[in-house]
């Protein structure tokens, strides 16, 4: 059955518990950061962060503060992009579980030539895959693939304090998607579920996605 | 908490305010989330817009200092608008009671002040009794000096406009939370309070809680589901912790610290024990010689006697109206008065206000102890920046502590949960919990006067200690014994089994406890409840989402105090819907109610609903505390604001404060620092930062110390976003990162722009290049209450920095 996570933006606190818990799981190494005028730390993902929270701040139009938060991960989309480019030059580099919905970046994309990484990550809409330079895998979030296979949600999801994370069957978390979006235009008219029918991880946002991150959403 | 996580789900309004709830109790948000899904209203009162703000209904920008005048703004507004429920003021509280001729208010200062010592005498706000006793009470409440018309009177003041010029915050967003808060004075409505440390640590801290109290008390929130005042505790074990004295001033479960002016146990008792006039009112502190008698046994054991006052002579006794808090502490080893000491669980050079103070003072000891999980500021204060360590004597013992998860034991949450961990992994290297430190440290300390003498050996002799510690042998000392084989009921308990509940203690000797309010925890009948991880419930528990088998909860698995306030005077609820406790007829069903008695409308058995206080009404006018009878504005300590509208007292005229050369606090709207500066904790680290630090993937998320600022005050002072700056304030110097920001935006007070910055105070010189104490601008003024120092309010000024030290 394909696996679909809901990312409700609308309950997001941005605690980035999902963030630390992502390193944690995957145990991946700390960065070193710098402070440069922005809570968003590290600044954007990388090789040791699969998973971060992203911060976007303005006033609206009545002159109130809005701060919109964007836990950025890849979509696992339902015909992933990047995996047809992949396997135009390395069969396998890129795979899709094709019972969970799950897209895997393997061991095989250290195969893949600097140009076909760069074609892989331009083909990304939302700028997703990273290239770690020491081990030479192109990488991105899993999905958890093995606390998945093993019937626990994504450590993420775990996480989350306030149910902005929902993981489940597809069909179920897009009907709960679509309840979460009908209740939540009463608060913001113009909210909306992000290519709900191309992705697995299907983010609902409040307002256009110029207000949280230019790759937020494709359509 | 009167009230606990779970319930906050029940309010028709949540008030935020003193608090950043989302990001300093992350979980907490599931709860108050789950309220907005009901329909609640969410609203954030605080200097800055947060995380917290930007899940709210609405924020409401407040300069910092100023919660006073909000809150008397909307007590002003509750008389105004007659939104208070009358009949539970008459009922629950004290609204209806004379107050004597003593008392008087005028320009800011209540009668019987004294200048000279900057203390009041508080007897002359003493209410009007009758020849027995009893208070005398004006059920019309039209009588001018009846606290109802005392408060509409003191509060007049505070108008929308008085309000708005004071707090920063424009009328229109006054009205906005004043409107939405005050509906829920109706019966079947109930709104909670939710805060933090952004109340406590002011000059004003105790009375911004009392504040709180009457606006709830005006609206009959309290008692209710979704009601009731609610304390996020900013550590996990707060709550235990002051359960069982970690103040300065009590002893475990809030009894007061034995003073020299009571050298018996009778002395004692004669002056912390309540007497009231009132037949129907349970009074409950009358019992207070009980709890003390059973907390001697705990500590004594078969050395304590009645002979022997169950050696309460023992007990070191503080002189009288001495403050012993660690401000005070910190003051006399700055002066040279103490030689050596324990610091445990406190990182003070990092998380103390006026630090700069602080760091000089410690070099003052000839030893120290600490225990810890990592270096922090405290341990290597002899090596700080700019320092040689060749010319500081301290010689620092630094023990290796357990963590959290390295030891077992209970922790009280929040809410009053009396909650057991277990051992996840056994303390790396020679780590020791606390405890497994300390029990083997006193005896040999015992060992010492048993081989060798010394002066007063019998304190420690004689007291009843263990071998070595064991978690849940102490839970049980904690929940306490009989002395002495005892029957209750038809039940015979043999001398060594554990008390069943607190109205078991007795004053004779017979038991013992080492915290009364946690009687009944550990029980023959039950063992160790708070193991206990049982969902089930009643559908009436259910509707509430209370949880009576969920591990335990102080007093009696009473999950929401003052519960008897909850229904009329039958005992029926006011909010059927969301019923706490209800009278069947027979006896009382849902929480554990107040008390087994009747209700309040049975003259003959029933009590009065606030049995914790001596007369059996809630306080809307209380005459304990040091700053006043009414909660008053006043300014911060240190202010841009040179007079404001409520009274020519510009500051509180009782705040603590000290004189040494490094307490420097600047004159009110001192030109030199015009900026408000207000210090916080943040998701990302734990308050000041010595753990959390030390935890690389949480120093990725917030690896340096920052200063958030809004863009106008960036654009007068030439500063953009990610530039260094330097802040001052009269007793200090910081470097930090700018971060310019829409979140904070400046304020109009009295028709001026008052600019206003926060920074966390989670950074220190021990982690390399992130910045250092943010509290060496701090203040150090005090509550004249708690003694807590106003670490959300100070006076600094910014500039854009060439070049910085601290931050790389």
């Amino acid at each position: 059955m394909p696996k679909a996570f809901l990312i409700d933006t609308t309950r997001c606190t941005a605690c980035r518990g999902c963030q630390v818990a992502c390193k944690e799981w995957h145990d991946l190494p700390a960065n070193s950061t710098k402070q440069r005028g922005s809570h968003q730390n590290p600044p954007d993902l990388n090789p040791r962060n699969l998973k971060i929270v992203r911060f976007h701040e303005h006033l609206d139009a009545r002159g109130n503060v809005v701060w919109n938060f964007f836990p950025d991960q890849c979509r696992h989309c339902l015909t992933p992009i990047c995996k047809d480019v992949a396997d135009m030059a390395v069969p396998g580099a890129i795979v899709r579980e094709p019972e969970t919905g799950i897209v895997l970046f393997t061991e095989k994309t250290a195969e893949l030539s600097p140009e076909d990484v760069r074609a892989v990550t331009d083909a990304c809409p939302y700028n997703i895959p990273r290239y770690n330079e020491e081990t030479r895998h192109l990488v991105k979030c899993d999905m958890c693939v093995d606390r998945v296979s093993a019937g626990l949600p994504p450590v993420c999801v775990k996480t989350c304090p306030t149910g902005a994370m929902v993981f489940g069957e597809r069909e179920e978390v897009l009907e709960t998607a679509r309840k979460r979006l009908e209740q939540v235009r009463q608060q913001y008219p113009k909210a909306y579920l992000a290519d709900a029918e191309d992705v697995s991880v299907v983010y609902l946002l409040a307002e256009g996605k110029e207000y949280y991150y230019e790759y937020a959403s494709f359509m | 908490m009167t009230n606990h996580w779970i319930d906050i789900k029940n309010a028709d309004a949540v008030l935020i305010m003193g608090s950043n709830a989302a990001e300093h109790h992350p979980v907490c948000f599931k709860w108050i989330m789950k309220a907005k899904d009901n329909g609640a209203v969410i609203m954030h009162v605080d200097p800055k817009f947060s995380r917290t703000s930007a899940r709210s209904d609405f924020h409401v920008p407040l300069r910092s200092g100023t919660d006073i005048a909000f809150l008397g703004g909307m007590i002003n507004y509750i008389f105004e608008t007659e939104s208070y429920f009358k009949e539970y003021l008459l009922n629950y509280t004290n609204a209806s009671f004379l107050v004597g001729k003593g008392y008087s208010f005028n320009d800011g200062l209540f009668s019987g002040y004294n200048p000279e010592t900057r203390s009041y005498d508080r007897s002359v706000w003493a209410f009007e009794t009758s020849a027995d006793g009893a208070p005398v009470r004006d059920m019309t409440l039209s009588h001018e000096r009846c606290v109802f018309n005392l408060l509409k009177k003191h509060y007049a003041r505070y108008t929308l406009k008085n309000v708005s010029d004071t707090t920063g915050v424009s009328e229109e967003n006054l009205l906005k939370v004043y409107k939405v808060f005050c509906a829920t004075g109706k019966p079947d409505k109930a709104g909670t309070i939710l805060y933090a440390l952004g109340w406590t640590q002011h000059t004003v801290g105790a009375q911004n809680i009392r504040a709180s109290a009457l606006i709830q008390l005006l609206l009959g929130n309290i008692g209710v589901a979704g009601g009731g005042i609610n304390a996020l505790r900013g550590e996990p074990n707060v709550q235990g912790s002051t359960d069982h004295a970690l103040l300065y001033d009590n002893l475990p479960g809030y009894i007061a610290l034995p003073r020299a002016k009571w050298q018996t146990l009778a002395d004692f008792n004669k002056d912390n024990t309540p007497v009231t006039a009132l037949k129907n009112s349970v009074n409950w502190w009358s019992n207070r010689p009980k709890y003390f008698a059973s907390l001697l046994k705990g500590w004594f054991g078969d050395e304590a006697t009645p002979e022997n006052d169950f050696c309460y002579g023992l007990l070191p006794k503080g002189e009288d109206g001495e403050d012993y808090s660690y401000m005070q502490i910190m003051d006399k080893v700055y002066h040279g008065q103490m030689k050596g000491g324990f610091i445990f669980g406190v990182n003070p050079m990092n998380s103390f206000p006026n630090t700069n103070k602080m760091r000089l003072a410690l070099d003052n000891l000839d030893w120290m102890v600490c225990a810890e999980l990592h270096n922090s500021e405290t341990t290597d204060n002899w090596r700080r920046p700019g320092v040689d360590p060749k010319t500081r004597k301290t010689e620092v013992f630094l023990l290796p502590s357990a963590h959290r998860v390295e030891k077992a034991g209970t922790i009280s949450n929040s809410g009053r949960w009396l909650l057991w961990f277990d051992k996840a992994v056994e303390p790396g290297g020679e780590a020791r919990s606390f405890a497994d430190i300390f029990v083997p440290l006193i005896n040999r300390l015992r060992d010492m006067y048993r081989n060798e003498g010394g002066t007063l050996p019998e304190p420690l002799l004689k007291m009843n200690w263990p071998e070595t510690f064991d978690a849940e042998e102490w839970a049980r000392r904690i929940n306490g014994f009989f002395w002495a084989d005892t029957q209750v009921g038809d039940k015979l308990y043999k001398r060594g089994q554990l008390v069943p509940a607190f109205g078991n203690l007795q004053a004779d000797g017979t038991t013992s406890s080492l915290n009364w309010l946690y009687t009944g925890s550990y029980t023959e009948e039950d063992g160790n409840k708070s193991k206990r991880r049982d969902p089930s419930q009643t559908p009436m528990q259910a509707a509430i989402g209370l949880y009576p088998n969920w591990s335990w909860c102080w007093p009696v698995n009473r999950r929401i105090l003052y519960n008897r306030a909850s229904v009329d005077l039958k005992g029926k609820p006011y909010n059927p819907q969301k019923a706490v406790i209800e009278w069947d007829g027979v006896k009382w069903v849902g929480d554990v109610p107040d008390g087994p008695w009747p209700p309040q409308a049975d003259t003959k058995n029933g009590k009065l609903a606030f049995i914790m206080t001596k007369d059996g009404y809630a306080q809307l006018y209380g005459p304990g505390l040091k700053d006043g009878p009414l909660p008053e504005h006043y300014e911060p300590a240190e202010t841009p604001v040179a007079k404001h509208p409520f009274s020519r007292q510009n500051s509180s005229p009782v705040f603590k404060f000290f004189t040494s050369d490094m307490d420097k606090i600047a004159e009110a709207a001192d030109e030199r620092f015009p900026i408000v500066l207000t210090t916080y904790s943040m998701t990302e680290h734990w308050c000041g930062g010595g753990e959390t630090r030390n935890v690389p993937n949480l120093l990725e998320t917030e690896p340096q110390l920052y200063i958030e600022l809004s863009h106008e005050l960036a654009k007068e002072k030439g500063i953009r976003n990610g530039d260094g700056v330097i802040i001052e304030s009269i007793r200090g110097r910081v470097e930090a990162i700018a971060m310019v920001t829409v979140r904070i935006r400046p304020f109009t007070v009295m028709g001026r722009t008052i600019h206003l910055v926060g920074m966390p105070f989670a950074y220190g010189w021990t982690t390399p290049d992130c910045g250092d104490s943010t509290n060496r601008l701090t203040v150090t003024a005090c509550d004249p209450n708690t003694s807590i120092p106003e670490l959300k309010a100070c006076c600094v000024n910014i500039t854009r920095a060439d070049k910085l030290t601290e931050i790389a």
